[in-house]
């Protein structure tokens, strides 16, 4: 079976320059955790796999996700979600509307209420719908931020250091929530980091970029 | 917006106005050079640059140019920094942008007339001074029109500040100030210097450009230097006005190499910033990391309030002091006061304006939603297809801000003529996005590219495609910025004085051209009038790029800047 | 009329992009000889007037011409206003330049001297037209030879008089009990009260008009004045000039580092008390001033001795104009007794007639004698003699050398 996230042959130059080179495959459920020092390429893999590459990187290679190949697809059509450092709440919006932003368009009306409240039930958040962005705390952030992504129906998910901006204590809780979602709705992971105990606590094989 | 056009814009824009910049740069590059077949000019010749070498003026209406320019541009940024960096997010900040909307929308020349009323020796402060100590006649003090031009550098000051203001406002909010100061505070630096040393270096090249236009705009000022500005001789582009108005046709082509001089002077103002903005860097690249946490901290704050509110004030009373001589009968000095008061001057002309209020304001909205459709169309295609080498070209959109309008004109007239679109409504609304386009590209550029690009790669990878991206995340969250690049945008459209007349050909008279040829009777009472109501129509655009994102987000404190 | 097809060139860079072809058509223009045809052909037209737009009373008087025409011949007029002729000479040029031989923007220019001999060189001027003006016979140009030559050049039917204009000057009774009434006492009276007259800056129409105005006085022989400069002894003829202004620029407002930029700013300075003399090229500038609120009306009006310079204003059709009968049809109202005694009222215009009371019916001239006197208004005897103004190419080399000796250098 070609589930999960596959990277065939990928590599990638830099106006000629080779960069990086990744074959590999993440299975349903799995967190490959990628390290390495800045400037080894991290940020321009997630760039490559959600399809934002900037010009003047030359790719070669494949990569499928569940069998398709989404390495010439609009970002919009990849259906890989991405959570990164900084939560990245849309600001104009409410909480319920950043949810909305993500949930598909086939969801309308009550329905549409209805699945945004159960979300916000479903992290602890209940009633936060008409709430401003702004006035949330760091932790209540991340939760949103990680339930828009999933409304999103995504099938792999993309995490940019997404712990490092939070405090000791709600790191644990967070990472925890993320890996948990992401194992229970089957999805591969792939977690770029500095943090040896984000890695740990993925669980997963490791490989060193650079 | 479609994805082909897009991508198209900046193709579409340049092509759009690579026609009108020509035509403009030929109608004063060819008489330069002799060339003027409707005046008989027919052969390639430097005689236009030998006769204003001959003119003996030249050297210190060059030097004045340069020196009134380079100083302007010095002191309003300096006052927009210090400004910024000790009152950001103070009470006393939020009233000064209070103020802003009307400060920036009072025309040059009336914020000029103001001035001079305020402080020439017959003025209103000297009246002040005349009536306790008895004064029967005004001292015979050189201030206004002196020879070094201080006045002139004043008056332009008191306007390009609140501009500046405007634009690091907009530029502001993406850099996060709040919490990079409370660090550098927390570090033990004074408010100013922490400001100084971690905002600065990263507002500066933000608001780069705008610096530029304020720097262009001021050495190629003709209204405010005719007011302010010293006559013996006047600084260079008034001198070219003059030859260009000269009865004698032949002046014309003096007038064009004169022109072309001005477009030099101007491209040296430039490089020389530029020179001194690497100059500066370098030296601040030490200072920034030397360590020192700033003395005079207390000192530089009050200094930048207090030459802020100076410069607030100084718009606003001579603008109050115009409002008063459009009410005024005879008012002769050392009268505080008009002997009497009358409204004949707005029953004669007031009625005359409010007629024209809604065309005016019809082709400022139309003009300055075509410039920021283009505009936006072109940082949008940056945005998605990376077209930044593409977009290089765009700098010749600035050319129409370099090139003193005077001399542009003609060119541009007579490429109207040409394509017979000339004296109509569409080619008014078309000459007005040339001269518009440049302002609402470069207030809105800044922005649109600060705005952190993750947004849009989150909303993409949440499934949704660059056209909802677009219009429901990057235009939404730079609604402040976008309306204030519209409302710099239409107040640019309404004040254009000789686009409008000559390529109206009279037959699409505004507000501005109407209020200029009245005004040109020099009387006060008439100043009066056609100022406030100039000021009106260009604070309704401001007053909305306000009042559109206060409703909007009230709710949302993340939208709020500082 | 028949005019030769005119060959037409573009700015350099136009040229290269566009080709233009000429409108080779000959046009059956009016012929103000016929004039019914023109008034005929005139029905139904709209006139675009440019104008000077910063006089209030030239406004209203031009908007009344406007109810006048459309009554009376159906005629449209629009006044473009104007900060500045200059804007309507260089739109005919950018159309002549653009080789729009018809249907040009501007009709009618109010237009005098230097502005009209520039056009009328370069070929921007419609005409001869003027003389056969219906009205033209209520005119005598042998007694009055302004109305034939504006600043000496011959206006050869190309331009059309509507009002005479004189030098006058003003000055408030109320500070100053007695003016100084020729320029040398001018020069002295300076020299007791500093910093209390100044003139606009040459090349200002107003101040060159000073400087002309001292030229005659001071010159050894006004005489070689009236032919081409450099007929005469040019150092010779204005060395009394410069030598009278080196005494006299140190005693001006600001010492002569500064000058007002033109008429309007001069009568606010001496509203403002920081002048006591001001002058115009209008006999009813001070009551005119004093019916706006800009003076009190202790302000009075006086000349020089032995005469000052006067002329006429006119107005022209561009050669490309668009409705020329109409234009002639508003420049023969305008010559009209009914125009005339309203533009001569000082609660008007107050600009002198160009019409000759002789040529008038006693009717018509009766008008003229019901017109008020304004306040500061000097009678046609106090206004004396009127001087002709030198030919225009004394003017030019005047500018250049003030600007030379006080206008670049300090």
């Amino acid at each position: 079976m070609a589930e999960g996230l596959r990277f065939d042959e990928l590599r990638i130059a830099h106006r000629g320059a080779p960069m990086l080179t990744l074959d590999a495959r993440v299975a349903p459920g799995e967190v490959l955790t990628v390290m390495g020092p800045s400037g080894s390429g991290k940020s321009t893999l997630l760039s490559a796999i959600i399809g934002t590459l900037a010009p003047g990187f030359a790719l070669t290679g494949r990569i499928t996700l569940d069998g398709t190949e989404i390495t010439r697809l609009p970002p919009e059509r990849r259906r890989v979600g991405i959570l990164f450092q900084d939560e990245l709440l849309f600001p104009h919006l409410s909480v319920g509307g950043n949810l909305g932003f993500a949930l598909p368009a086939r969801l309308r009306g009550r329905a549409r209420r209805e699945r945004i409240d159960a979300a916000l039930r479903d992290i602890g958040l209940e009633g936060f719908a008409p709430r401003d962005p702004a006035t949330l705390s760091g932790g209540q952030k991340a939760r949103i931020a990680l339930m828009r992504m999933l409304l999103a129906e995504p099938r792999a998910l993309l995490l940019d250091e997404p712990f490092s901006r939070l405090d000791a204590a709600r790191r644990g809780q967070i990472r925890a929530l993320v890996f948990e979602r992401a194992r229970a709705q089957g999805l591969p992971v792939l977690l770029v980091t500095h943090d040896p105990e984000d890695a740990e606590a993925a669980g997963g094989r490791v490989i060193t970029l650079g | 917006m479609a994805l082909s056009l897009t991508r198209a814009a900046p193709a579409l824009t340049l092509l759009a106005l690579l026609g009108p910049v020509a035509a403009g740069l030929a109608g004063t590059l060819a008489p330069a050079f002799g060339l003027m077949p409707a005046l008989g000019g027919s052969e390639i010749s430097l005689a236009p640059f030998r006769d204003l070498l001959d003119w003996p003026g030249l050297p210190r209406a060059v030097t004045l140019s340069l020196f009134t320019g380079l100083a302007a541009t010095f002191l309003s940024l300096a006052l927009t920094l210090l400004i910024c960096a000790g009152w950001q997010g103070t009470r006393a900040f939020a009233a000064l942008e209070r103020v802003l909307s009307p400060l920036l929308s009072v025309p040059h020349a009336a914020a000029a007339f103001g001035l001079a009323f305020l402080i020439a020796p017959s003025g209103w402060i000297a009246r002040l001074i005349a009536l306790p100590l008895d004064w029967e006649r005004p001292p015979d003090l050189l201030i206004v029109q002196d020879p070094w031009g201080l006045s002139l550098i004043a008056g332009l000051v008191v306007k390009e500040m609140p501009f500046l203001l405007l634009m690091s406002l907009a530029a502001l909010p993406a850099l996060r100030p709040a919490q990079s100061l409370a660090t550098a505070q927390a570090l033990g630096y004074g408010r100013v210097t922490a400001w100084a040393k971690v905002i600065l270096p990263r507002l500066y090249p933000q608001i780069r450009l705008p610096v530029y236009a304020v720097l262009a705009f001021s050495i190629s000022v003709v209204d405010v230097a005719m007011i302010l500005g010293p006559g013996t001789p006047p600084p260079l582009a008034v001198q070219v006005l003059k030859w260009m108005n000269d009865p004698d046709l032949a002046m014309r082509f003096r007038a064009a190499a004169g022109a072309l001089l001005l477009l030099a002077l101007t491209v040296t103002a430039l490089l020389l910033w530029r020179a001194g903005e690497g100059l500066s860097a370098r030296l601040a690249s030490r200072w920034l990391v030397a360590g020192g946490r700033g003395r005079a901290d207390r000192a530089l704050r009050r200094t930048g309030l207090g030459l802020g509110a100076l410069s607030a004030a100084l718009v606003l009373l001579g603008l109050a002091g115009l409002a008063v001589w459009s009410l005024a009968g005879l008012w002769r000095f050392p009268d505080l006061m008009p002997q009497g008061w009358t409204m004949r001057s707005w029953m004669r002309h007031g009625t005359e304006l409010l007629a024209l209020f809604g065309r005016t304001l019809l082709i400022a909205a139309t003009a300055s939603g075509l410039a920021m459709m283009l505009t936006t169309a072109c940082l949008e295609a940056e945005q998605r297809y990376g077209l930044r080498p593409g977009t290089r070209a765009l700098w010749l959109l600035y050319l129409p801000l370099l090139v003193p309008q005077i001399a542009f004109l003609p060119g541009l007239q007579v490429a109207a003529l040409l394509t017979g679109i000339d004296g109509t409504f569409g080619a008014v609304i078309a000459v007005h996005v040339v001269f518009v386009l440049p302002y609402a590209f470069l207030s809105l550029s800044d922005p649109y590219r600060a705005l952190d690009p993750r947004y849009a790669i989150v909303a993409q990878a949440l499934g949704k495609g660059q056209s909802a991206t677009f219009w429901r995340i990057r235009l939404p969250m730079l609604l402040r910025p976008w309306l204030t690049a519209a409302a710099v945008s239409a107040a640019v459209s309404v004040g254009q004085y000789l686009p409008t007349l000559l390529i109206g050909g009279g037959r699409v008279p505004t507000l501005t051209t109407e209020a200029l040829a009245l005004a040109s009777g020099g009387d006060r009472r008439v100043i009066g009038v056609t100022a406030l109501a100039q000021t009106a129509a260009a604070f309704l655009p401001f007053a909305l790029a306000l009042l559109i994102p206060a409703l909007a987000w009230r709710n949302r404190r993340g939208m709020r800047h500082g | 009329m028949i005019r030769r097809p005119m060959r037409n060139w573009l700015p350099l860079g136009l040229a290269a992009a566009l080709s233009v072809t000429t409108p080779t058509l000959a046009f059956a223009e009016a012929d103000p000889a016929d004039w019914d045809a023109v008034t005929a052909e005139a029905r139904g037209q709209i006139v675009y007037w440019n104008a000077w737009g910063g006089a209030e009373n030239v406004n209203a008087f031009i908007g009344w011409i406007g109810d006048l025409a459309q009554d009376e011949y159906g005629v449209t007029l629009e006044h473009v206003k104007l900060s500045d002729t200059a804007e309507a000479v260089s739109r005919v040029l950018a159309e002549k330049s653009a080789g729009k031989d018809a249907g040009g923007a501007i009709d009618l220019i109010w237009i005098n001297g230097e502005n009209f001999a520039a056009m009328k060189r370069q070929g921007l001027l419609f005409g001869p037209w003027s003389e056969d003006l219906p009205n033209w016979r209520l005119t005598d140009p042998e007694a009055n030879a302004a109305l034939t030559a504006d600043f000496t050049v011959p206006t050869e039917g190309l331009e059309s008089p509507w009002g005479m204009a004189q030098l006058v000057f003003y000055f408030d009774t109320a500070r100053l009990p007695e003016p100084p009434r020729s320029m040398a006492a001018l020069a002295g009276w300076a020299a007791a009260n500093p910093g209390r007259f100044t003139y606009p800056q040459p090349p200002d129409f107003l101040g060159s008009t000073f400087l002309k105005q001292a030229l005659i006085e001071l010159t050894p022989d006004p005489e070689v004045l009236s032919a081409p400069v450099d007929e005469a002894d040019y150092a010779a003829a204005t060395a009394p000039l410069w030598d009278w202004l080196d005494a006299l620029t140190p005693n001006l407002w600001r010492q002569g580092r500064a000058y007002p930029q033109n008429a309007q700013r001069m009568i606010q300075l001496v509203a403002d008390n920081e002048i006591d003399i001001g002058f115009e090229f209008n006999p009813n500038a001070a009551s005119n001033a004093i019916a706006n609120f800009q003076l009190p009306d202790s302000v009075r009006s006086f000349v020089l001795e032995g005469g000052s310079l006067g002329n006429a204003s006119f107005v022209a059709i561009p050669y490309n104009a668009n409705a020329k009968a109409a234009a002639m049809v508003i420049a023969n109202l305008l010559l009209s007794p009914e125009a005339q005694a309203r533009m001569a009222s000082p609660d008007e215009l107050g600009f002198g007639t160009v019409l000759a009371m002789d040529r008038l019916s006693d009717d018509q001239v009766r008008i003229f004698d019901e017109i008020p006197v304004g306040i500061a208004t000097l009678t046609p005897e106090e206004l004396g003699p009127t001087l002709p103004e030198p030919h225009p190419s004394w003017m030019e080399r005047l500018e250049e050398d003030w600007t030379a000796r006080y206008g670049a250098a300090r």
